[in-house]
């Protein structure tokens, strides 16, 4: 499995093949929503709700092996996309790796500026909710 | 007679910009209108040579300053027909022009058990302040239905009225549909039974010819801003015998006759109403935007911004996957919608990486997307300087996003 930096990587490599085309870029992320596993419809309740997300944004997360497997489904493409991103970077490691991964790929993509303050706000409380989780099942591993 | 919209345009400095790498195309003009240069040169103008607090002033300035803000007074009087310009008061906005009501003749004259008129259409400034006074009152508040068009029900407005209704609150165009009331009507079914009528016009001050005495609404609220004026700075009119019963709003300088200790005496209309030194470089340079509107003469504005929503209408009809949200006969140039299977917020930061300028979501009317089932819209509002062109790039940046999920 490749690391956390390596993924990072991939997908700055990705975003720079897009170049400066806004419109692209955000094609390209709602595509990218739709690699996301089914959400279990159940799930869909308001404990879910990612607090700090303008649109709806639901997150679970399971401990599988020691690892955090996470889960999650939005009302919007766009922002389906953005958590399919943290998904691809973050799932199924344990939840050190997590805690101590450095996010800089947002940064690297300029995705600021790809979808606005809005969401970029949206996207910072998505990064501290999937954190949240790992620090959950953390602390139950050492307990 | 027909508009040179090029030449509009190049009044306007803010148009001619690009974002994300195309040509802006700003469609979010019901949310504000943007500036034509002589509003910008009258406000540098006043700071660069007018600055002074007004009334009282013993100086040049002060008198040239006072002399400049009463005169947007009486362009106010005259854009809205109004008998006498002491029957104009200077707000921060429609907001506080109506919050100004419910506070002062709403808690005068509504008492428990009486009633309060409003519709579905409204924005949340016409429903909260108005819920806040039954709620201190315990009166109560009545909502005029709508049809699927977006049109008020009128047959059940008149079966609202009786005797118990004190006001009937009512927007003269709405913010999130375009739908323009019948407020006509409306002012005199509820004058019938002797209810006083406010209207909000924030949406419609810039596009319909008002004439406030014809109408005999009691008051009229409305924003510069959506008028190519400043922001932060509205008018609520009210008929003199209506605003000289009320009490004043806000305590301070400006509003009073005498202070001493004991008892203090309130200046007459429109002071009383105006507290405090009030946005006099915005006042002043309001007066350039309404000379902007009287130039342009408001049926040609009319006539320009309608010729642009029949075009929308007509290139976005056959969209698959295009829903339009409020399709009343008389409407100013909103065009709400949705497109099937896409938030709104999408569809928006869609449009916008083309560079074309929309607002999505509720609008400030949470009750009226609950009545359509939905959370929001996706809202294009023209203005005298949108072009066809620009409406065409609009149709086809709608038709290539409702392909994502309309195949």
């Amino acid at each position: 499995m490749s690391s956390i930096k390596e993924i990072q990587d991939e997908i700055v490599a990705e975003f720079e093949i897009l170049g400066d085309d806004k419109e692209s870029t955000i094609f390209y992320i709602m595509e990218l929503g739709n690699s996301l596993e089914s959400f279990p419809e159940g799930e869909k309740k308001e404990d879910n709700i990612i607090k700090g997300c303008q649109s709806k944004v639901w997150l679970i997360a399971d401990e599988v092996d020691g690892k955090v497997h996470y889960q999650a489904d939005s009302n919007t493409d766009i922002t389906k996309g953005l958590i399919s991103l943290l998904i691809r970077v973050l799932n199924d490691r344990s939840p050190e790796e997590i805690l101590d991964a450095e996010l800089n790929f947002i940064e690297k993509i300029g995705m600021g500026s790809i979808i606005g303050s809005q969401r970029s706000n949206g996207l910072a409380s998505m990064i501290k909710q999937m954190k949240l989780y790992a620090f959950a099942f953390q602390t139950k591993q050492n307990a | 007679m027909s508009l040179n919209i090029e030449q509009i345009r190049g009044l306007f400095p803010v148009l001619h910009q690009e974002v994300h790498g195309k040509p802006l195309i700003y469609f979010d003009n019901a949310a504000t209108t943007q500036k034509p240069q002589a509003v910008l040169d009258a406000l540098a103008g006043y700071y660069s040579h007018d600055n002074s607090n007004i009334h009282r002033g013993a100086h040049a300035l002060a008198d040239r300053a006072t002399r400049y803000y009463e005169e947007t007074r009486e362009a106010v009087r005259a854009f809205i027909g109004a008998k006498e310009a002491e029957e104009i008061i200077f707000t921060k906005g429609t907001t506080e022009g109506i919050n100004l009501v419910a506070q002062t003749f709403g808690r005068k004259f509504i008492g428990k058990g009486d009633e309060i008129i409003i519709s579905t259409l409204e924005h949340h400034s016409n429903i909260v302040p108005w819920q806040m006074l039954c709620e201190e009152k315990e009166a109560v508040l009545r909502i005029i239905p709508i049809n699927e068009a977006g049109e008020i029900i009128f047959e059940e407005f008149e079966k609202l009225l009786s005797p118990k209704t004190k006001l009937v609150s009512i927007v003269h165009a709405s913010n999130a549909l375009g739908t323009i009331n019948p407020v006509k009507e409306v002012i005199d079914a509820a004058h019938a039974v002797g209810a006083k009528v406010l209207l909000d016009g924030a949406q419609s001050t810039s596009h319909l010819e008002i004439d406030v005495q014809e109408l005999d609404c009691d008051f009229l609220a409305f924003s510069a801003h959506k008028i190519y004026g400043p922001t932060g700075l509205g008018v609520l009119y009210g008929k003199r015998e209506v605003l000289e019963a009320m009490p004043p709003f806000l305590g301070g300088g400006e509003m009073i006759k005498e202070v001493t200790f004991e008892k203090t005496t309130y200046n007459d209309i429109p002071f009383k109403f105006e507290a405090g030194t009030p946005n006099i470089a915005d006042v002043i340079a309001f007066k350039a935007s309404l000379d902007f509107v009287n130039a342009l003469g408001k049926p040609a504005i009319k006539a320009h911004e309608d010729a642009l929503l029949a075009h929308a209408d007509e290139l976005t009809r056959e969209i698959k996957g295009f829903i339009p949200v409020g399709t009343a006969k008389d409407k100013v140039a909103v065009l709400s919608f949705n497109i099937n299977g896409m938030h709104p917020f999408d569809v928006g930061q869609m449009l916008d990486a083309k560079g074309i300028a929309v607002r999505t979501g509720h609008h400030c009317t949470q009750p009226l997307m609950k009545r359509f089932g939905i959370e929001g819209t996706v809202r294009a509002s023209f203005s005298v300087y949108n072009t066809k062109s620009e409406i065409e790039k609009l149709a086809m940046g709608i038709a290539q996003i409702a392909r994502f999920k309309n195949k």
